[in-house]
């Protein structure tokens, strides 16, 4: 066995845990079995690939490997937050926009202020939670505002119709879907360290490097999530709320949701 | 007599359904127009025609003689004022709620002004302090009204504004409305259900079936007996609507 592999005895252990699981499942009638069984072999083979991968583009040089892998992370991320905010119409374009912009502009501020080396070591790990909050707050707005737009509909038109602009008619319904966006991340930054230890600094501390060490990597992930968060949900906002109106200041539903009012 | 709005040969297709087929309508100023007809007939769309929260094609809306699609559109809304079935107040009080429009073009109005706007709109002038949230139906759809004068409108559609009211409450927005004509010269376009509605408020009547003017004139006039056509049509409506509410 190669000394990369040197965990897979402790792997071995941990899967009794999955038995286990999957002995409740069968005994309560759960039919969970099959499906954890997929999920258990899936996340191995996934992790296993990416553990190789990784492996070579860390002995790479020159940003083509970063640049790569972050784009794909984006396209993603970008599919999922759409589809998590369907029916808001170019979903897939806002949500695509939405992430690109909250990861590219914190890795960039990063590696600007020189808080993080332009390495595949560095940027890849950290790309990979940025661009995940960014997905996160990203659904949730649009999500919450195509909700909020549909819902209040009545309020909006009455704006319009006072002579409010598009952006004046849906400003509460813009105000409150940033807010649920940001919500999670700012009241896990609050608790951080007091109701469980972060993944990241787990991590650190599990492979040997020292409390204090972890607990400084920590803090900088806390403010750069909280940072992706506001840019991603800041434009998936703006972009969101553009779909449902036209330059005339219009209020548009998606098809199906105007067929179901009529 | 003059032409406060006047709608020519007016055409709205959404996908394959013809909304408005060649809908003509001439809206006299200072006078209440009503618009009525079976629901699906395309009486509301018509009216959101004429400030644009549905965009007509150019050339078929004229306000004072202007293609209203060659107006700034946020100025057009603020001289035709809206009121629609639910009285959708924002969240605040009375006084914000009556302040929104002058606010959005950064004029502030002195308690004064709202206290004025709220008896325009049949109300007390102390209702101003009040939570919006807390409003009776009749109350919240007058403080939509007061709202909607606080822009100082020319021209005032109502989109079935007393449909979910009940008929003292009803009855005293009409009463309202006939007083705002009266006094300020309104001129009012007023798509309702109710025909008793009609022949207590209307000066001229338009009734609109599948998209098209079918029948239009005084009330007095069309709703004599002599057109069997408005009846029949008029009563269709009703049991449609009474079987949707149902």
């Amino acid at each position: 066995m190669p000394e990369s592999l040197s965990w897979l005895p402790r792997i071995a252990g941990a899967l009794v845990l999955v038995l286990a699981a999957m002995g409740i499942s069968r005994w309560q009638n759960v039919g969970l079995e099959r499906e954890m069984l997929v999920a258990v072999v899936r996340a191995f083979i996934q992790l296993i690939l990416i553990g190789y991968a990784l492996d070579l583009i860390f002995g790479t040089e020159g940003p083509f490997w970063i640049l790569l892998v972050v784009a794909v992370m984006i396209t993603i991320a970008g599919y999922t937050a759409g589809k998590r905010g369907k029916n808001v119409p170019r979903g897939q374009f806002v949500a695509t926009a939405s992430v690109s912009v909250g990861a590219l502009l914190t890795l960039g501020l990063l590696i600007l202020l020189d808080v993080f080396p332009f390495e595949p070591r560095y940027i890849i790990p950290i790309a990979g939670m940025v661009v995940g909050n960014s997905m996160t707050v990203t659904g949730l707005v649009m999500a919450r505002l195509r909700d909020d737009v549909r819902l209040q509909k009545p309020q909006i038109e009455a704006a319009l119709a006072l002579g409010a602009t598009r952006r004046q008619a849906s400003q509460l319904q813009m105000r409150r879907a940033l807010s649920t966006g940001m919500t999670p991340i700012v009241d896990s930054t609050k608790t951080v360290g007091l109701i469980a230890l972060p993944g990241a600094m787990t991590g650190m501390i599990l492979a040997g490097a020292s409390p204090l060490e972890a607990v400084q990597l920590q803090i900088i992930v806390m403010y750069m999530l909280i940072g992706a968060g506001a840019f991603a949900g800041l434009t998936a906002t703006f972009l969101t709320t553009r779909q449902f109106f036209t330059a005339a200041h219009q209020l548009v539903l998606p098809p199906d949701a105007e067929a179901a009012r009529r | 007599m003059s032409n406060r709005i006047s709608v020519k040969n007016l055409n709205l297709q959404l996908g394959d359904s013809q909304i408005l087929q060649n809908v003509s309508l001439d809206v006299p100023a200072g006078k209440i127009t009503s618009l009525i007809g079976p629901s699906g007939s395309g009486k509301s769309t018509l009216l959101r025609c004429l400030n644009r929260l549905w965009e007509p094609p150019p050339g078929t809306i004229f306000l004072d003689g202007q293609d209203i699609t060659t107006l700034d559109v946020l100025a057009l809304r603020r001289r035709v004022g809206m009121l629609f079935q639910s009285a959708a107040l924002f969240e605040g009080t009375v006084a914000q709620n009556v302040a929104f429009g002058p606010q959005l073009c950064g004029r502030t109005l002195s308690a004064n002004r709202i206290g004025e706007l709220l008896e325009m709109a049949g109300l007390e002038p102390g209702m101003a302090a009040k939570p919006a949230a807390e409003l009776s139906g009749g109350q919240a759809q007058r403080v939509a009204l007061a709202r909607a004068l606080a822009n100082e409108p020319d021209v005032l559609l109502l989109d079935e504004p007393t449909s979910a009211l009940d008929p003292a409450a009803t009855r005293h927005v009409e009463e309202t409305v006939l007083r705002l004509r009266d006094s300020l010269g309104l001129t009012v376009v007023w798509v309702s259900h109710a025909i008793e509605q009609v022949e207590r408020t209307a000066d001229r009547m338009a009734l609109l079936v599948d998209g098209q003017i079918v029948e239009r004139g005084s009330p007095a006039h069309l709703l004599s007996g002599a057109h069997p056509h408005l009846t029949e049509e008029f009563a269709r409506g009703q049991l449609e609507s009474a079987r949707e509410g149902a």
